[in-house]
């Protein structure tokens, strides 16, 4: 078979080892497929396949089984069958999830990323295309440029893809009309003038028919380009810019023994040799490369490589620093600007915090405003108060500590990140890195000399933070009121912030919404914080729904400071008592977003106190608390 | 960067395609490793086994992997398998755990007899390995060019508690982006090889000199005919149909896994680039070989939802 050209398989028959020689040198593009459901894409990609001989006789004897069976193409072969993997995505005759295809020719192997078309596939396009360097994006002939095509080039410019082959494809079915092509053409050039692409090669062709795929067209012959294949083996790889400035994101720190430490990572951009002067980013601190090592020692290596350093002075360093060149040092910063392309069916809400990975290193991260979001039919900006799947958004972020960064548009390595939800680890979301924002560097921590601690111990108390969560009516506010009144006795300094009184002042501003619930809990939990700063013991009161947030409030704490108290009362009871006659309101449908009813509420999996008010009364649960407030040393006045 | 025009930088604008494929494995690898809390590499003792653990010796030169690796032997593999295992960890100075499923032995569980064989042996074998040892991660070396739900399985790949494979509900991977958080019970197998085709395997291996099992190169060796494959009478255990009668014929295998499931290809390739050569010309898929992916079209996703590797 050849998998290859005829002159190849002649070389492989006559000279393996020169074939290899030669073969040794290929380089590899990364390309994804893009376009909707009926465009033809799987049959473009399985014609690649069929036509550069990729596919073998089993498979093709399977081809054939599969295409007289369950096959749209009549008696001939269905090539797209060659390609939709998952048993549900050959039932429903759609692709639902990206998949990786693999061709070489004799001049470059190939990796192809096959990406769904619609709508609610934004995020696996966005992921084939993370790790693009051309897009090919299929247009029907008959049809013209849709709103999938739009939306489909947005998303590639999106994620920096600066080169598009618009592949314009089923020109058998316009009768190979030169009008219809140019029209087409002219309509997309009027529109990607928005956009961020720097190339865009047009190409006429019949994928079923092979036309202008892996041979020239004897059908157009007004069109004078070259054929998809000799394109795409002749397009320039945008790889990892071997001029920039060099970074290398620390992976790994390489101890085998006390003779070496080595310092392991994957080459982000430029180039290093034993000798060059570097940064250790954010530090800050200055060394020379001693050895530049993959398993024996390189005279250099460059961007795209995976390599272990070793510097020639003992500075730290470690997993998360990024080695920078001395000229150009990366920017450190924990404030951006950025595009986030949400991928979870929970949508983001701004404040709620999440796990943010940028290259090596993983931190802390809230949306503090989202700007706009962006209609990827339209481009239009949208106003937005949270993002839903699929959807795309420019956000104001701020990060936990700073990070090294560049801008996504000078690296994907160090520009791209993704966000991670705190309670499920799913990845929620891809973000690109426009600009650090200055305030930032702007505002610092001002010291202080009188410490947290010594203002408990004036108060013969150490600080704490007693969280009470439940649904409405469950007896928080009762309970939390009764413990304040012992602690009052004891002589202990306390405050009780709850939950209807905060929303009278500090924020009257805020409703109901998921959004807003966030925002509500995270100004209570700051608040909270600063209390427990000037040593009090603080009870706060509020339904506090979600798990994120209650974290989010744990976390502002130091260990040990911050018990959450579970007044655990079910729904019925909740709503049998119904104090304020607000269930009854719920039900209704007079109040939109009450929790329990129509707003989720997602119980504590480890409180620290846990009372459920079937069994225990108010003053036992009171008593409860305070033998644990006790336990921890909390009314001891020793700081813990 | 000092002079780096005058260092002769230039030349290397574009690394090749093996070198592209080097990085990017070594790079997931390091990954794990950094953040993992009890890795192990599944070692299949396969040619992609050899490429993935001579990846693993690269990524941490000049120490040796933070990792042991796991051998599951089924009791059926081949014996110039297990003396090549033996040959290399030691050479390498590397832990090996092997797991043999010793209540299966106990059964008699063996591939002549028993429909389940592969998943008593093999697959049920690996899930309790995993759990005995409290294994998080476990490096496996598939590729995706090799049927078709792996081409659409992540590098960082989740397993539920029960190790089963959920296709509707892969994380979305980015850049060189990997999540490897994941929840009390739940593990990850991680393919560094994802992107290798089979071709690349072997330029590779070329290339960096790596050692391979001699059952890879034709010799003469002991066969019979059986369901259309022809399998290699490898010791006594060996059940010869009816009719046949074992005969030294010229072959070599593709692919290697229990002896009497593993169909050989006549062959005259006894070197490396014979090997290669013939690859290049052959008509069939590597996995043409292999008893297990003739089932079902979605047998192997199937299977992998089930906990096979």
């Amino acid at each position: 078979m050849g998998r290859v050209s005829e002159d190849a398989s002649d070389l492989i028959a006559a000279d393996i080892g020169a074939y290899l020689k030669q073969h040794e040198t290929k380089s590899l593009l990364r390309f994804i497929t893009c376009g909707s459901v009926d465009d033809g894409k799987s049959t473009l990609i399985g014609r690649l396949l069929y036509d550069s001989k990729m596919v073998f006789e089993d498979q093709l004897a399977a081809l054939e089984a599969d295409s007289a069976r369950g096959g749209t193409q009549g008696a001939g072969l269905d090539f797209s069958l060659l390609v939709d993997g998952l048993s549900a995505e050959r039932e429903q005759g759609i692709t639902i999830d990206v998949a990786y295809r693999f061709f070489s020719t004799d001049r470059r192997k190939f990796i192809v990323a096959d990406t769904p078309g619609h709508e609610q596939y934004t995020r696996n396009m966005v992921t084939g295309a993370s790790t693009a360097d051309v897009a090919i994006l299929l247009i029907d002939a008959r049809r013209g440029v849709l709103t999938q095509t739009r939306r489909h080039s947005y998303l590639a410019s999106l994620i920096g893809i600066r080169s598009v082959i618009l592949a314009i494809n089923k020109m058998d079915l316009v009768d190979y009309s030169r009008d219809v092509y140019e029209r087409i053409l002219n309509d997309y050039r009027a529109f990607a003038r928005g956009l961020d692409i720097a190339h865009i090669e047009p190409i006429p062709m019949s994928a079923l028919l092979g036309e202008n795929v892996t041979r020239p067209s004897t059908t157009m012959p007004w069109y004078e380009g070259p054929d998809l294949l000799t394109y795409l083996e002749e397009v320039e790889i945008s790889t990892r810019p071997v001029e920039a400035p060099f970074r290398m994101p620390v992976q790994w720190v390489n101890r085998p023994n006390s003779d070496f430490r080595g310092f392991s990572g994957f080459v982000a951009a430029g180039t290093v040799q034993p000798g060059d002067a570097v940064k250790i980013m954010p530090s800050g601190r200055q060394s020379h490369i001693a050895r530049v090592i993959l398993d024996g020692d390189l005279p250099y290596a460059t961007a795209g490589q995976s390599i272990t350093l070793t510097l020639a002075d003992e500075v730290d360093c470690s997993r998360g620093d990024v080695i920078s060149s001395v000229e150009a040092p990366a920017e450190v910063s924990d404030q951006f600007e950025t595009t986030i392309v949400w991928m979870n069916d929970t949508p983001m809400l701004p404040g709620r915090s999440y796990l943010l990975k940028l290259g090596t290193k993983t931190v802390t991260a809230s949306v503090t405003a989202l700007k706009h979001k962006v209609n990827v039919n339209t481009l239009e900006q949208v106003a937005a108060r949270q993002l839903n799947l699929n959807e795309i958004g420019l956000c104001n972020i701020s990060l936990s500590e700073p990070v090294v960064f560049d801008a996504y548009t000078t690296s994907r390595d160090l520009g791209g990140f993704i966000l991670i939800d705190r309670f499920t680890n799913e990845t929620v979301a891809a973000g690109m890195i426009h600009f650090a924002l200055r305030r930032a560097q702007n505002i610092h921590w001002q010291a202080v000399d009188i410490t947290r601690a010594a203002r408990a111990t004036q108060k013969a108390q150490s600080a704490c933070v007693l969280w009470f969560t439940g649904l409405s009516g469950s007896g928080k506010s009762t309970i939390a009121n009764l413990v304040e009144k012992r602690l009052f006795a004891l002589g202990k300094h306390s405050t009780l912030l709850d939950g209807d009184n905060v929303r009278h002042g500090l924020n009257r501003d805020l409703g109901f919404t998921d959004t807003d619930r966030v925002e509500n809990i995270r100004r209570v939990g700051e608040l909270a914080r600063l209390m427990a700063d000037a040593g009090l013991i603080v009870l706060v009161s509020f339904i506090s729904p979600f798990r994120s947030e209650r974290r989010m409030a744990r976390d502002l704490l130091p260990p040990g400071e911050f018990l959450e108290v579970f007044v655990d009362t079910p729904l019925e009871l909740a709503e049998a008592r119904d104090p304020k006659g607000l269930y009854k309101k719920a039900r209704r449908g007079e109040i939109k977003h009450f929790t329990g009813i129509s707003s989720p509420y997602e119980p504590p999996e480890a409180p620290e106190i846990h009372i459920d008010t079937r069994r225990t009364s108010s003053e036992e649960a009171a008593d409860l608390i305070m033998r644990a407030l006790e336990e921890r040393g909390v009314l001891g006045g020793a700081p813990g | 960067m000092p002079d780096a025009g005058s260092s002769g930088l230039q030349a290397v604008a574009g690394l090749t395609h093996l070198q592209r494929l080097e990085a990017e494995s070594i790079h997931i690898i390091r990954e794990v490793a950094a953040e993992a809390e009890k890795p192990v590499m599944l070692y299949s003792v396969g040619k992609d086994s050899a490429v993935m653990l001579h990846l693993a010796m690269k990524a941490f030169a000049p120490g040796k992997p933070p990792f042991p690796l796991l051998h599951v032997n089924t009791t059926w593999k081949f014996r110039d398998m297990i003396a090549f295992r033996d040959a290399q960890t030691t050479a390498l100075g590397l832990e090996l755990i092997e797991w043999i499923n010793q209540d299966g032995v106990a059964r008699g569980i063996n591939p002549f007899d028993h429909d389940a064989y592969t998943d008593i042996m093999k697959t049920e074998a690996l899930k309790a390995a995993l759990d005995h040892h409290g294994f998080d991660v476990a490096f496996g070396g598939a590729r995706r060019d090799e049927e078709k739900s792996r081409a659409k399985e992540r590098i960082f790949s989740f397993r539920s508690a029960d190790h089963r494979w959920d296709p509707k509900r892969q994380r979305p991977e980015l850049w060189s982006l990997y999540n490897t958080r994941k929840n009390k019970g739940e593990s990850i197998r991680v393919f560094p090889l994802s992107n290798w085709t089979e071709l690349d395997i072997w330029q590779y291996i070329a290339r960096e000199s790596i050692p391979i099992v001699p059952l890879y190169f034709a010799a003469m060796r002991p066969t019979v005919r059986a369901n259309g494959l022809t399998l290699m009478v490898d010791d006594e255990r060996m059940r010869i149909p009816a009719g046949e009668t074992p005969e030294l014929r010229m072959i070599r295998f593709r692919t290697l896994g229990c002896y009497p499931l593993t169909g050989a290809v006549e062959s005259h390739a006894t070197t490396l680039p014979e090997v290669i050569q013939e690859m290049l010309l052959t008509k069939t898929s590597e996995r043409q070989g292999r008893a297990i992916d003739r089932d079902t079209t979605a047998s192997m996703e199937k299977k992998k939802q089930e906990g096979y590797f």
